[in-house]
């Protein structure tokens, strides 16, 4: 039995043996669906081997959904246990467990892959590409991802959750304080989900520098994929510290080295400096691409260019090389002296300034515009007075004297909360609406999306706003209860309720897409917004091979000055079009990575090894392997384009 | 024949065994840490840029201009990574 109890979780709870039961039956019901629907060909051909840049997006797009209902739930009922005081309704672990892996899951697995979905999505279509620089290595990247989240989820049923934060800061994440497996389940899928975030910068950065349609010089390119290209920049040389850092930690953890051990030489504040490092970065990876959907957004439903186009592209250039020179802002409270934290006090409040240049940016571009209230227009409406006030607070922060203050209280979860959901939150919900019927051929539904938002942004404003209060007040974050003299108890049970309307808004949008599926009509022609790149110039679904004819690209806005100035988008005729065949090796690999990450996590060295071979062997048959693609040929293009009409001249 | 031979790529071997051995004096010979580390430092960089120019080819083709771009971004990254990480962990650690 020995080797079997270390799968066992160590705080059992009701909550977590109904979450097996549900699971258990939820896989279940999948494989019986799939069988009874004889649906598993479809899933295999379709789906799992598929190298296709617009399906990979849209796999994106599902998981992070779903680790958006995982993580909000984790959100619940972290509020719940604090919407009284004294409150007696999940124990200290549990709540530390939960707290640490709505952080991990909230980041790395929903915002991540949300940012990466559409990048993956519209990334190609806006410079005219058929598909990514390397179309198989695109599929790798999103299997690690989606194995290193399901290894991440699978914890809190077998072996226990990460309990130390998701910042996971050594000494108390080592094993003499966290005992358990859960931190080991941290180092190891964050890693394999890393590895493909990592593939995915180096993508994009080729796709995005050697694919671009003729004519798109850089400084034509559109806003998002200029966001995008900077962004991979970032993730190629902020990736790599986490990497080593987290394989500091898990040989920490594994074979009882001591980089972060208090003994030794080591040095237990290192993992923090080096989290950072990666950290800060981390949250511009994030915010970037925000940026670029809310730039793509604004002109459409205003009907005007994007004002300071040069300016938004120096500032985010600037933000890029900057974010890199203010990660010790995170912790200007761990002993260094005065003089340090002034430095790095000063690097970050001057961090505001490109970003405030943007904010103006996007105000002069809706000034005289004739501005439409889609849903995806009322998300960009809302990020900015709220990004603003977030944006305020991160000065306030900034100043390491008052953080000294702000350090580690619910006014430091406020304001990052306050940063991130108007921010990377509003702006994928909202590009999701905008690039659905992109995606999918219909429309979702206005109505209950402006719904949705609403119900969103007013449970956000009452969720974090009290929390800037209780937090001046002293109530300190990651603390699962407090005692009713503190007086925090009112303000806790206003965040509870707008956790709930958040929670309602969710569901709301489950429900919108459910409802458009059913009753949005079919045929909304190739450009329904009136947009302005070239994203819209192909049809609606996008076929396999984007352009049936490579645009050529002769202004910025190359899609609406084809619509309105006269210019020829495609010239030319068909020709065979080169497609990169289909493979099943990055999902075997991947589920192979799956399996070595398991065997890491609870120390089975047999298995671990064989997974190592495994992952080898798959990498030695992919060097050894020929394949050249193949063609789609004329005659096949001319009957999908007849099939959508023709071609959009 | 002079053209087949391919002089430096000889050359830039030789040149990295050698960059190699001074590296490895700081190991068999007495010398202050101070000195140690330059050695090591200097020997490094020059050994990495050897590689990168002569064997990974980094000035051979069209876009060696953001290649090198690429490569000065990343050296001033790690830089200040570096330079920032002794500044708050060592230079400025007061406890």
């Amino acid at each position: 039995m020995g080797f079997f109890t270390r799968f066992l979780i160590p705080n059992p709870s009701p909550v977590i043996y109904t979450s097996m039961v549900a699971i258990g039956i939820t896989i279940l019901l999948i494989v019986f669906g799939l069988t009874h629907f004889k649906k598993w060909f479809y899933l295999w051909s379709g789906w799992l081997t598929t190298v296709d840049h617009k399906r990979i997006g849209i796999m994106y797009l599902i998981a992070a959904l779903l680790m958006l209902f995982r993580g909000g739930v984790d959100a619940v009922m972290m509020r719940a246990q604090l919407a009284i005081p004294d409150n007696k309704l999940l124990d200290s672990q549990h709540y530390n467990e939960i707290f640490s892996t709505h952080g991990v899951v909230m980041i790395l697995f929903m915002a991540m892959p949300y940012i990466m979905a559409l990048m993956n999505f519209v990334v190609p279509l806006q410079i005219g590409a058929r598909d990514v620089a390397f179309p198989r290595l695109n599929a790798i990247s999103f299997w690690l991802f989606f194995m290193g989240a399901m290894l991440f989820n699978i914890s809190f049923v077998i072996g226990g959750s990460p309990d130390a934060g998701w910042s996971s800061y050594f000494p108390l994440a080592g094993n003499e304080f966290s005992p358990h497996v859960g931190t080991n389940y941290y180092m190891i899928a964050i890693q394999i989900a890393g590895i493909g975030t990592l593939m995915t910068g180096i993508n994009f950065m080729t796709t995005i520098l050697k694919m671009r349609a003729p004519g798109m010089k850089l400084m034509r390119m559109p806003m998002f994929t200029w966001a995008s290209l900077v962004t991979s920049v970032i993730i190629i040389f902020a990736f790599p510290v986490l990497t080593v850092a987290l394989i500091m930690g898990t040989m920490d953890r594994l074979f009882a080295t001591k980089f972060f051990a208090m003994t030794d030489g080591g040095m237990d504040m290192l993992w923090a400096n080096l989290f950072w490092v990666w950290g800060h970065p981390e949250v511009y990876i994030l915010i970037l691409p925000a940026f670029g959907l809310f730039s793509e957004i604004i002109p459409t439903f205003s009907r005007r260019n994007l004002y300071g186009y040069r300016s938004m592209v120096a500032s985010m250039v600037f933000i890029s090389i900057y974010s890199f020179f203010v990660w010790t802002h995170h912790f200007f409270t761990m002993g260094q002296a005065a003089y340090v934290n002034s430095i790095f006090s000063i690097t970050t409040m001057v961090i505001a300034i490109p970003t405030g240049i943007k904010i103006f940016n996007w105000l002069f571009t809706m000034w005289r515009g004739r501005i439409r209230f889609t849903v995806p227009m009322l998300y960009s409406i809302g990020f900015i007075p709220l990004f603003t006030i977030g944006g305020v607070t991160g000065v306030m922060l900034a100043m390491s004297a008052a953080d000294y203050q702000y350090h580690n209280t619910m006014f430091l979860v406020a304001h990052f909360h306050n940063v991130i959901i108007p921010g990377v939150v509003f702006a994928v919900l909202g590009a999701a609406t905008y690039y659905w019927p992109k995606m999918f051929g219909f429309m979702l539904n206005e109505r209950l999306g402006k719904w949705a938002f609403w119900f969103l942004t007013i449970g956000f404003c009452l969720a974090f706003f009290p929390m800037y209060i209780t937090g001046l007040d002293g109530q300190a974050r990651r603390i699962y209860t407090y005692s009713e003299s503190t007086g925090f108890g009112p303000w806790n049970m206003v965040t509870f309720i707008g956790t709930v309307l958040m929670a309602i808004s969710f569901f709301l949008i489950v429900y919108t897409v459910y409802y458009s599926i059913r009753h949005a009509p079919k045929d909304v022609g190739d450009d329904p917004w009136d947009a302005r790149s070239l994203e819209w110039a192909t049809h609606n679904p996008v076929p396999e091979y984007n352009f049936a004819i490579i645009p050529q690209v002769s202004s910025r806005e190359a899609f609406w000055d084809a619509k309105y100035k006269g210019h020829e988008l495609f010239k030319g005729d068909y020709e065979k079009i080169h497609m990169p065949n289909n493979s099943g090796g990055p999902f075997i690999m991947s589920c192979i990575f799956f399996v070595f990450g398991f065997a890491l996590v609870f120390s089975i060295w047999f298995l671990a090894i064989m997974g190592l071979i495994g992952i080898f062997v798959c990498m030695a048959l992919r060097s050894f392997e020929i394949d050249h693609g193949r063609y789609i040929s004329v005659e096949e293009i001319k009957e999908t384009e007849a099939k959508y009409g023709g071609v959009n001249k | 024949m002079k053209e087949l031979f391919p002089a430096k790529q000889v050359w830039g071997f030789v040149f990295s065994l050698i960059l190699t051995l001074a590296a490895l004096t700081v190991y068999f010979f007495n010398m202050s840490k101070a000195m140690g580390m330059t050695i090591f430092i200097l020997t490094a960089f020059i050994q990495a840029a050897v590689q990168l120019v002569v064997f990974m080819h980094a000035r051979e083709t069209d876009d060696s201009k953001s290649i090198f771009m690429t490569l000065y971004c990343a050296i001033f990254l790690a830089i200040i990574t570096v330079v920032g990480t002794i500044l708050c962990m060592i230079w400025g650690w007061t406890y």
